[in-house]
C-alpha cells in the first residue's frame, strides 16, 4: 500500500500525526471506552458478585434460550442463504435483481417493527390468532415467536455474502466438474463448497453475533417471562431497570465476549480469504489479464 | 434437472438445480419476510384512512419523527466526517496498534444493541467517566436527545468506514501525482481529485447510517430519557401502543416508518449503482 504512494503524495508529517490523533482519540472514545465501562461496571463489586449474576437461575435459563433461537435460526438462514446464491449466481432468469432487494428487505425494517409483523400475525387480535388459540398453540410471547424474530432480523447474512463471491467465482469450474460426470451434489460439495468457504463462514459468524444480541424484535414478541421466555439481551434490560446495574453488567460482558470473539473470528476469515484469493491470483496470472480487459 | 426446463424465463444452463434452489428461497422468502409484512400494510387499513391518518400525525407522534429524524440526520453528519478520517488513516497511514483499530470499526455491527446502549448510559449519565466532565460544561448528554444521537453515531460509525474504506483503497495514485504535478497543492488535490471520486461511497454510507438511525430501539432507549415529545423516538411510541394494546395504532406507525424506510432503501440502492457506475468507468 505504502509503495503505491510516493512520498510526494502524502500530507506533511505534522497533518499525519493530527489526523492520526484524532482517529485514535475518536475510536477510544466511542468504540474503545463503552467496551471498558461494560467490564468495570460488571466487576464492581468484585469477582463474586460478578459469577453470582452470571451462574443464577434464570441468567442461565436466558443463556439457554438465547443459544436455542441461535441454534435454529442460524441454520434455517444458512441453508437459505446458499439456496438464493445458488440460483442467483449461477443462473440467469428474469427478476433476479428484484429477488436481490427483497432478500435485503430486513435490514431495512426497523427491529421493533420485525417484531411487530409476527404479533400481527400470530397474536390474538392477529390474522392467525383466533385458529392458533382454539388449537392450544402459542407463538407470540413464547419461544417460537422469539425464534421466526430471529430469523427475520439474520435473514440477509449469509445470502448477501455468499451471492457476490458466488458470482465473482462464475460457472465455470462447476461446468467442468459437470462435464467430468459429476453429478449436483457432488459439484456443489467438492466444488463450489471449497471456493465458498470463507465467504460462508464470514456470513455465518455475523448472522450468529446478530442471532444471539438481536433485542428489539425479541423484546416485542418475548412476553418478558423470566426464566422461559427472556433472551439474554432481554435478561440485561430487565437487570437494569430493576437498578440491578452489577448484574446487568455482567451479563452484558457475557454478550461483549461474544462480540469481541466474533470480531476476532472475523478478522481471521479476512486474512484467510486474502490468502486465498492472493493465492488465486499468483496460480493463474492469465485470467487476472483476461478479467483487465 | 428436468424441473428447470419448466422456467420459460429463464436462460438455459447445464449447472443443475435451479429449480429446487429457487423454489425453496422464494418458499422461505414468502414465509418469513413477505407474507408477515405485506400483512401488516393489510392491517393498518382497519383503521380506514382518516383513522389512520389521525393516528400517524399525532402531536405526539409527529414530535417522536422530530425526534428520530432529528437525531438520525446529525449523527450521520458526524459520521460522515468521523468515517471518512478513520477510513483515511486506516487506508494511507501505517502507525502501531493499525490492525486492532480496523477490527475495531466493527463493534457497533457485532456489540448487541442494548448492551451499547446501557454501556453508553453508564459513561455519559452525570457521574459517569465522560459525563461529570460534561455536566459542569452545563452539556447534558444521558437522558436527552443529545444521549440519542450519541448512541446512533456509535451504531452508525461502520457503515460510513466500511463504504469509504474499499473505494479509497482502489483509487487510482496517477489522478493524484498528475494533479501534483500540475501545481495542486495537496489540500485542493483532496478537495478537487479524492473527494469527487468518495462522495458516491460518502453518500452511500451516510443514507445507510441514517437508515439504521431512523429504526434504531436498543442503544437508543436506555440513554433516551424517553420522555414523550422531547426525547421518545418512533420506535418507542410503537411498542407504547403495544402495551396498551392500541394493535391499530402501533401498525399505523409502522406503516408510516416502513413506507420512509423501503424510500431510503431504493435511494441507497441508486446510490450504489451511481458508485458502481463511477468505479467502473
Amino acid at each position: 500500500m505504502s509503495s503505491k504512494h510516493s512520498l510526494v503524495l502524502t500530507e506533511a508529517p505534522w497533518l499525519r500525526v493530527v489526523l492520526i490523533t484524532l482517529t485514535l482519540t475518536f475510536v477510544a472514545l466511542f468504540l474503545l471506552l463503552p467496551l471498558a465501562a461494560v467490564i468495570t461496571e460488571a466487576l464492581r463489586n468484585g469477582v463474586e458478585a460478578y459469577w453470582e449474576a452470571i451462574v443464577e437461575p434464570d441468567a442461565l435459563a436466558a443463556i439457554r434460550l438465547t443459544l436455542t433461537a441461535a441454534a435454529i435460526a442460524v441454520p434455517l438462514n444458512l441453508v437459505f442463504g446458499v439456496c438464493a446464491a445458488w440460483a442467483i449466481a449461477k443462473h440467469d432468469f428474469r427478476g433476479k435483481n428484484l429477488l436481490v432487494t427483497l432478500i435485503d428487505l430486513p435490514f431495512a425494517v426497523s427491529p421493533v417493527i420485525s417484531g411487530l409483523i409476527y404479533v400481527l400475525m400470530f397474536g390474538m387480535q392477529g390474522w392467525l390468532g383466533p385458529w392458533l388459540a382454539e388449537h392450544d398453540i402459542k407463538i407470540v410471547f413464547a419461544v417460537p415467536g422469539i425464534v421466526l424474530a430471529t430469523i427475520f432480523v439474520t435473514f440477509p447474512f449469509v445470502a448477501r455474502e455468499l451471492i457476490p463471491v458466488m458470482q465473482e467465482q462464475g460457472t465455470e469450474e462447476e461446468e467442468a466438474a459437470l462435464t467430468l460426470g459429476a453429478n449436483g451434489w457432488q459439484t456443489f460439495w467438492r466444488v463450489t463448497l471449497p471456493n465458498i468457504k470463507w465467504g460462508l463462514l464470514y456470513g455465518v459468524i455475523l448472522c450468529n453475533a446478530r442471532a444471539m444480541g438481536e433485542f428489539g424484535a425479541v423484546s416485542v414478541v418475548s412476553g418478558h417471562i423470566r426464566g422461559q421466555t427472556n433472551t439474554l439481551p432481554l435478561h440485561v434490560e430487565i437487570l437494569y431497570n430493576e437498578y440491578n446495574f452489577v448484574a446487568a453488567f455482567a451479563t452484558a460482558s457475557l454478550l461483549a465476549l461474544l462480540a469481541l470473539v466474533t470480531l476476532a473470528v472475523k478478522s481471521f476469515v479476512e486474512w484467510r480469504a486474502a490468502q486465498q484469493a492472493a493465492a488465486a491470483r499468483n496460480a493463474e496470472p492469465p485470467a487476472s489479464v483476461g478479467s483487465l480487459a | 434437472m428436468a424441473s428447470a426446463s419448466a422456467f420459460t424465463f429463464k436462460r438455459p444452463s447445464v449447472i443443475p438445480g435451479f429449480g429446487i434452489t429457487l423454489g425453496f428461497a422464494l418458499f422461505y422468502l414468502s414465509l418469513i419476510v413477505l407474507i408477515p409484512l405485506s400483512s401488516t400494510f393489510l392491517k393498518s387499513t382497519e383503521l380506514g384512512w382518516d383513522g389512520f391518518w389521525q393516528t400517524v400525525t399525532h402531536p405526539r407522534v409527529v414530535a417522536s419523527y422530530r425526534v428520530s429524524f432529528g437525531a438520525s440526520l446529525a449523527a450521520a453528519a458526524v459520521n460522515l466526517f468521523a468515517g471518512l478520517l478513520v477510513a483515511w488513516v486506516l487506508v494511507r497511514y501505517r502507525f502501531p496498534g493499525k490492525r486492532l483499530i480496523d477490527a475495531l470499526v466493527d463493534l457497533p455491527f457485532a456489540l448487541p444493541t442494548a448492551v451499547a446502549g446501557i454501556s453508553l448510559t453508564a459513561l455519559y449519565a452525570g457521574n459517569g467517566w465522560i459525563g461529570q466532565y460534561l455536566e459542569p460544561l452545563g452539556l447534558k448528554v444521558a437522558f436527552t436527545p443529545v444521549g440519542i444521537t450519541v448512541a446512533l453515531i456509535f451504531i452508525g460509525l461502520p457503515f460510513v468506514v466500511r463504504s469509504v474504506q474499499p473505494v479509497l483503497q482502489e483509487l487510482e495514485p496517477e489522478l493524484e501525482e498528475a494533479a501534483a504535478s500540475l501545481g495542486a497543492s495537496r489540500f485542493t488535490t483532496f478537495r478537487r481529485v479524492i473527494l469527487p471520486s468518495l462522495m458516491p461511497a460518502l453518500l452511500t454510507g451516510f443514507a445507510l447510517a441514517f437508515a439504521r438511525g431512523l429504526g434504531e430501539y436498543g442503544s437508543v432507549i436506555f440513554i433516551a430519557g424517553n420522555m414523550p415529545m422531547i426525547s421518545e423516538i418512533t420506535p418507542l411510541l410503537i411498542i407504547t401502543k403495544l402495551e396498551q394494546y392500541d394493535y391499530a395504532g402501533a401498525t399505523a406507525i409502522a406503516v408510516a416508518m416502513l413506507l420512509i424506510s423501503f424510500v431510503l432503501l431504493l435511494l441507497i440502492n441508486l446510490l450504489q449503482w451511481w458508485s458502481r457506475k463511477r468505479h467502473t468507468e
